[in-house]
């Protein structure tokens, strides 16, 4: 199969401290990668890297075959393509929404902006009334919304996910996570998705590698993870602990 | 100690005139687990700080009957509310890293609480402290204590939170959104560390959070709010057969390890629910 995303022996450090250590992994074309862990494991510091955010890692990242610099290419930005936990803290509270959108197209030098941007806030359900606000004036998911519409407007291949609906009501986690499957679908995406809650994680990944102390200890798939076919004692707590949370209603129900 | 709280409304002024952010909302909190839940401004927030009197400043709180213990909370003045405040009733807060004093040793700010409310000496409430830390099952009490809250895990600060709330030995502890910051092993064991104190002790115990599987496991009753109304009052091990459309959507559109499906419910809203 098609390799998106391969990475070789990833480590970051700060300062003394290693963050991660030595991990690899690889992401087929189209396919979804889900990364799990309590905060501190390091999850977000491969994405980070990933993205080209953080440029004191070493080891190897390759897209699409291709080895990346720690810097990177114009073009990388506009392949890969990020969403951030809060939509509070990633729009610039100045800009409206279509300033928000345009961005991308000007900085890769995208014409026909106009019907780009109508587009996709179409392609997200964000009503075209909304074009001239600004972030403040949108709620959370909405905000979430223009957040994920900016990262698919450039048409990237890749989207990393760093706890995308963490910040959200469980409502409007459900819109968003039902919004991401249906853009990987429809434009071919690969994914990588960050995020501590393994329902959430599992319903929109195939796959989840478990990430403890800048360790990736276990890679499985998210059938495996459900029905606990799993090896590592670390994925078998983090499994359990997510069972307290939903099971109760399952049983209820049937 | 009982709570009553009977058409409680709370207002905000705004350029287009008032918005009513709790609509009347009435119930009773007696030694009982009681959870609210609901979505972002809902207003189950402003209802737990109601109790307290801690609203901003620009909101306007009317009710009926607002009651801690007999004591008339919406007439009461500040040196009556400070009676309540942290000496009867705790409040914990989402985020240990803001409601945490940043220039102030863990040790020093929960003895502080406790000379405020119970008095003694320096070296008394430093011992009260250490002994609050190791309640709240810090392992090292004496080094926590020593420790500046940038040098503590979330986890830990809550704990460190709960300790403080626990100085003046209130009768009831209110956690806004207490174990939302946190991951999900230590929120397992802050709350487990809650449930424990709440027997032993005695205490009552309103949680307020958007999480409703959380809720059902550790409370005892339950009041879903919508739009500043409770739409829906029930026992928590009753909640998975919740009636209202609205808690049920909130319990469809979470996403399920044991019951996978390609795509999520979302809420379809009725206006009717805010009539």
């Amino acid at each position: 199969m098609d390799r998106m995303i391969e990475v070789d022996q990833l480590s970051v450090r700060f300062d003394r401290l290693d963050v991660v250590k030595r991990i690899s992994f690889d992401v087929a074309k189209g396919a979804a990668l889900g990364l799990v862990g309590e905060s501190g494991s390091g999850k977000s510091t491969v994405l980070r890297a990933l993205a080209g955010l953080n440029q004191s890692w070493s080891g190897a990242i390759r897209f699409e075959g291709n080895a990346v610099e720690p810097k990177r290419t114009k073009g990388f930005f506009r392949d890969v393509q990020m969403v951030f936990q809060d939509p509070y803290g990633s729009l610039h509270p100045r800009q409206t929404i279509e300033r928000v959108l345009a961005e991308p197209l000007l900085v890769h030098g995208i014409g026909d902006v106009d019907a780009r941007i109508a587009r996709a806030m179409s392609e997200v359900a964000l009503p075209l009334a909304m074009r001239y606000r600004y972030p403040h004036q949108l709620s959370g998911g909405q905000r979430q919304r223009v957040a994920i519409a900016r990262a698919l407007i450039a048409e990237p291949k890749v989207l990393l996910l760093d706890e995308p609906t963490s910040a959200l009501d469980v409502s409007i986690q459900a819109e968003v996570l039902n919004l991401l499957a249906d853009m990987r679908e429809s434009k071919a995406l690969t994914y990588i998705m960050v995020g501590h809650n393994l329902a959430a994680v599992a319903h929109l990944c195939d796959e989840i590698g478990v990430m403890q102390n800048g360790e990736l200890v276990e890679r499985l798939s998210a059938a495996s993870l459900r029905d606990r076919r799993i090896g590592n004692s670390y994925t078998m707590r983090l499994r359990e602990l997510s069972d307290d949370i939903d099971e109760s209603f399952v049983t209820h129900d049937n | 100690m009982e709570i009553n709280v009977q058409n409680l409304k709370v207002r905000f002024a705004s350029p287009a005139g008032y918005v009513e952010a709790v609509k009347g909302v009435s119930f009773t909190l007696g030694r009982e687990k009681l959870g609210i839940v609901g979505e972002s401004g809902s207003g189950k927030s402003l209802t737990a700080r109601s109790i307290l009197k801690l609203l901003p400043k620009r909101a306007c709180m009317t009710s009926d009957t607002l009651t801690f213990d007999g004591v008339d909370i919406q007439h009461a003045d500040e040196t009556a509310m400070r009676q309540i405040r942290g000496k009867r009733a705790g409040l914990i807060m989402q985020d240990p890293k803001y409601s945490l004093n940043p220039v102030m040793s863990i040790g020093a700010q929960i003895a502080e609480t406790w000379r405020t409310h119970r008095g003694g000496g320096r070296m008394e409430a430093f011992e009260a402290a250490f002994d609050l830390l190791d309640q709240v099952k810090i392992r090292d009490p004496r080094r926590v204590a020593g420790a500046f809250p940038m040098e503590l895990s979330g986890g830990m600060g809550q704990r460190a939170m709960i300790a403080m709330m626990l100085a003046p030995n209130p009768e009831i502890l209110i956690a806004d959104e207490a174990t939302s910051a946190l991951d999900v092993s230590v929120q397992a064991e802050i709350l487990r560390l809650l449930e424990n104190l709440v027997t032993t002790r005695g205490m009552a115990l309103l949680l307020i959070s958007h999480d409703l599987p959380l809720v059902s496991r550790f409370c005892d009753r339950v009041l879903v709010m919508y739009a500043g109304r409770v739409v829906e009052e029930l026992k928590a091990s009753d909640l998975a057969r919740a009636q209202h459309p609205y808690t049920r959507g909130l319990l469809e559109c979470l996403p399920s390890l044991a019951r996978p499906c390609k795509r999520l419910k979302t809420m379809q809203r009725s206006d009717a629910w805010t009539a």
